[in-house]
């Protein structure tokens, strides 16, 4: 059965009389209501039995966790060693072994001021300038040069807080410029709203890793000779352009979302453009469109996985990198396991949360 | 806001106000303004490029398109050698992204509405191992998803000797998936001609039908013989050739499989991998479908006497379809664009022979806009069928 959003206000409102009652009576309402139900039922239990228990003794019960390689080739079961064996370089990628507390404390920064800002209450003005102060703090303290701690070029970072990076860095940038383009897109005016209605329909229209292609390759050609940009900035530039023309599809349903009331009320306030904008239609628009954007934003997290192909040191490239080292070879379901694991929390936090916040705003 | 803009505009001009307050003539500025920066940028980018190229001395222009091509091609829809220029290379490119996005569609459709149907199910355990399966699916990355699968190949499938066979005639092992299949008999171009002429008959079959209807009010059962004509067509033409039926199944000759069908791992942890995470994806899609049609269009359609195989194809499909087809369309781009992954995992798609092409000429600026035009047209064709489709099916209001 259809499973209705649970809404907590009103438990006061009259229920449907119970008339199940036991596991037994729920047993036959939910998984044997009916002969079709009752074999589909039956075959499914067969297929978790014939796959659960083998993977569970893989897993759990045959499987190495603090082993050398070579255990691991005589056991059966999986071998979970490569992980803590090489836990330091999936996550940090070549950043100087000794001065890996630095990227953990930005990113142990990053991961509380995400869990901060998840109140809702926490939303104002201040957030955006703890906000802006943090990622200044987590830039250095991966940077350093300053403050006595030692420079540690962008080429050295990677692993966990190359991902984060690409991804926070990637939202934050993304979102203002997505903003601007479907203003423009809305725009009376032809000229810049063909310049946007190109901009976002070039960019929807080609793959992500054509950009990172043209990032890697081609942006070096565009300057002028002697200036040199950082790999990693390239590719969170072509990230950042990507990003934004998806925001700007999803930020222009909101706008058209708000009824043509609400611009004229501000018009004869006599608010001018941008007034008008930023008091009025954003504010409504913006919340309209939260749970779109957290989709976009998750497939933007998960698209930073996509600069393996351009050779950057992220988690997964370093995993990868570890699965090259002959004496872990072959042991890629595991290490896939780990990184899609890391993968599944950050995006299911991220879904769960823009559910739970969109049972706020409706209710 | 134009009634209030033209008002505004009359006492400003009559009274004079300053030139620069003027709203057609801001506009306008404004526009100026922005094509004259985006034009410098172009020019800047422009100028850079050219004064690169020539200190570089890297060639220009798509003259190289009709060199040889001298490299390799693991698998191709038509045939190709290293002797052969960068524009047949390209198009084998082409050829296999097309045929890992329409294999992928067909089997990612079915595969998304089971799960959509699943998720929906009244069956708690059905319901709940779907759900799982699609939130799981959505939130791993499809490059770590194919990595994932082109390991499973590699790493865990055993050689070809000994092959694990799930099914009679299906062999597994880390050289690809090998089947049997029928052999070749030249009645099977008549049979698709034969199946191809059932289709064009069932068409015609269902307007005639339709245009009966509405003459008279006598209802055809046009489902009945169109499926009959679709399967009766091509069988009876299979039956007159005398029902040849030898297949080709696969034999181990020394270290790999020969005769039968053959799918490279390459391909095979591509279109796993695509299948998989976009099905998630068209899961929900096909729920949220299903959701929006509320109970009483069901219960409407009953009162008024339909059967149960008119109301879903009266009823509940036109509107269903309604809010599913422009979603799953853009899903479908999305798994022929995500299928440029395959550069990882070394399927020739055409990123990744481009890409190929711009390791061996150099010529980076033709090749990247080759791919970018190529992934454009994609798009545009989608969105072309997307138009047509929804003025097709736009709710005619009164």
């Amino acid at each position: 059965m259809v499973q209705l959003p649970r809404d907590n206000n009103q438990t006061d409102r009259l229920r449907a009389p119970v008339i199940r009652i036991g596991a037994w009576q729920w047993l036959k309402s939910n998984l044997f209501n009916g002969v079709f139900n009752s074999v589909v039922t039956i075959l499914v239990c067969i297929f978790l039995y014939k796959i659960i228990p083998p993977f569970v003794r893989w897993a759990f019960i045959d499987s190495l966790w603090l082993s050398t390689a070579d255990q691991c080739r005589a056991g059966d079961g999986a071998c979970w060693s490569i992980i803590p064996a090489n836990i330091r370089f999936i996550i940090f990628g070549f950043y100087p072994y000794e001065l890996h507390w630095r990227p953990t404390v930005a990113m142990i920064m990053l991961i509380s001021l995400l869990f901060y800002s998840k109140n809702r209450n926490h939303w104002n003005t201040s957030l955006g300038y703890i906000w802006i102060a943090g990622l200044l703090i987590m830039g250095i303290l991966m940077r350093g040069g300053i403050w006595g701690l030692t420079a540690v070029e962008s080429d050295q970072w990677g692993g966990l807080p190359l991902t984060l990076m690409l991804s926070v860095f990637g939202m934050f940038a993304a979102y203002p410029l997505g903003i601007l383009l479907a203003l423009g897109r809305r725009s009376k005016m032809p000229a810049i709203k063909t310049l946007c209605i190109l901009y976002i329909e070039l960019i929807r229209g080609v793959p992500l890793i054509s950009l990172l292609f043209m990032s890697a390759v081609l942006f070096p050609l565009f300057l002028p000779a002697g200036l040199t940009v950082n790999k990693i900035i390239r590719a969170q530039a072509a990230i950042i352009l990507f990003t934004a023309a998806y925001i700007a599809e999803v930020v222009r349903g909101g706008l058209q979302a708000i009824s043509r009331g609400q611009y004229e009320a501000a018009e004869s306030l006599g608010l001018n453009y941008v007034q008008k904008m930023r008091l009025v239609v954003l504010p409504q628009a913006l919340k309209i469109v939260i749970p779109p954007t957290v989709g976009i934003l998750i497939s933007a997290f998960k698209d930073t996985s996509l600069v393996v192909i351009i050779a950057l040191y992220d988690i997964l490239k370093t995993t990868r990198s570890v699965l090259g080292n002959p004496s872990w070879m072959g042991f890629s379901p595991e290490a896939y396991i780990f990184v899609a694991l890391i993968y599944f929390v950050c995006c299911y936090a991220m879904s769960n949360y823009s559910r739970r916040l969109e049972r706020e705003l409706h209710s | 806001m134009q009634k209030g803009a033209s008002s505004n505009a009359t006492p400003d001009t009559e009274q004079g106000i300053s030139f620069f307050n003027d709203r057609k003539i801001r506009a306008v500025a404004y526009q100026i303004a922005a094509l004259f920066m985006v034009g410098l940028l172009g020019y800047y980018l422009f100028s850079n490029t050219v004064a690169n190229l020539q200190r570089q001395a890297i060639a220009t222009g798509f003259g190289f398109l009709n060199k040889q091509a001298s490299f390799e091609i693991g698998e191709s829809l038509i045939h190709y050698s290293a002797a052969d220029t960068y524009v047949r290379a390209l198009l084998v490119g082409v050829l296999n992204t097309l045929k890992v996005a329409f294999v992928g569609i067909v089997l990612t459709v079915v595969l998304g509405t089971f799960l959509g149907i699943a998720r929906l199910s009244t069956n708690w355990l059905v319901a709940k191992l779907a759900a799982v399966y699609i939130e799981v699916m959505q939130d791993i990355p499809i490059l770590l998803q194919l990595f994932f699968w082109y390991s499973f190949f590699y790493d865990i499938l055993p050689a070809p000797r000994e092959a694990i066979e799930p099914f009679a005639g299906v062999f597994m092992s880390n050289r690809g998936l090998v089947f049997a299949v029928p052999q070749w008999h030249p009645v099977y171009t008549y049979i698709a001609a034969a199946g191809l002429a059932g289709c064009i008959g069932a068409y015609v079959l269902r307007k005639w039908a339709r245009k009966r209807q509405e003459r008279t009010g006598q209802i055809f059962p046009v489902f009945i013989f169109s499926l009959g004509i679709i399967i009766g067509l091509p069988f009876v033409t299979w039956l007159s050739a005398g029902a040849p039926h030898k297949m080709s199944v696969p034999q181990l000759v020394g270290f790999n499989f020969q005769g039968g069908l053959n799918m490279s791992p390459e391909f095979g942890a591509l279109l796993l991998g695509l299948v998989l995470y976009t099905a998630a994806f068209v899961a929900e899609i096909v729920r949220a479908g299903i959701q929006a049609i509320s109970k009483g269009q069901t219960e409407a359609a009953m009162a008024i006497g339909l059967k149960r195989g008119q109301i879903l194809n009266l009823v509940i499909l036109p509107q269903a379809l309604r809010v599913i087809i422009p979603p799953l369309t853009s899903q479908m781009l999305n798994l022929t664009k995500n299928s440029s992954l395959a550069v990882a995992i070394g399927f020739p798609d055409f990123v990744s022979v481009a890409s190929t092409t711009i390791n061996q000429t150099g010529q980076a600026i033709e090749g990247i806009s080759l791919i970018m035009l190529v992934y454009l047209c994609f798009s545009l064709l989608t969105s072309l069928f997307m138009n047509w489709y929804n003025k097709k099916m736009a709710l005619i209001e009164r």
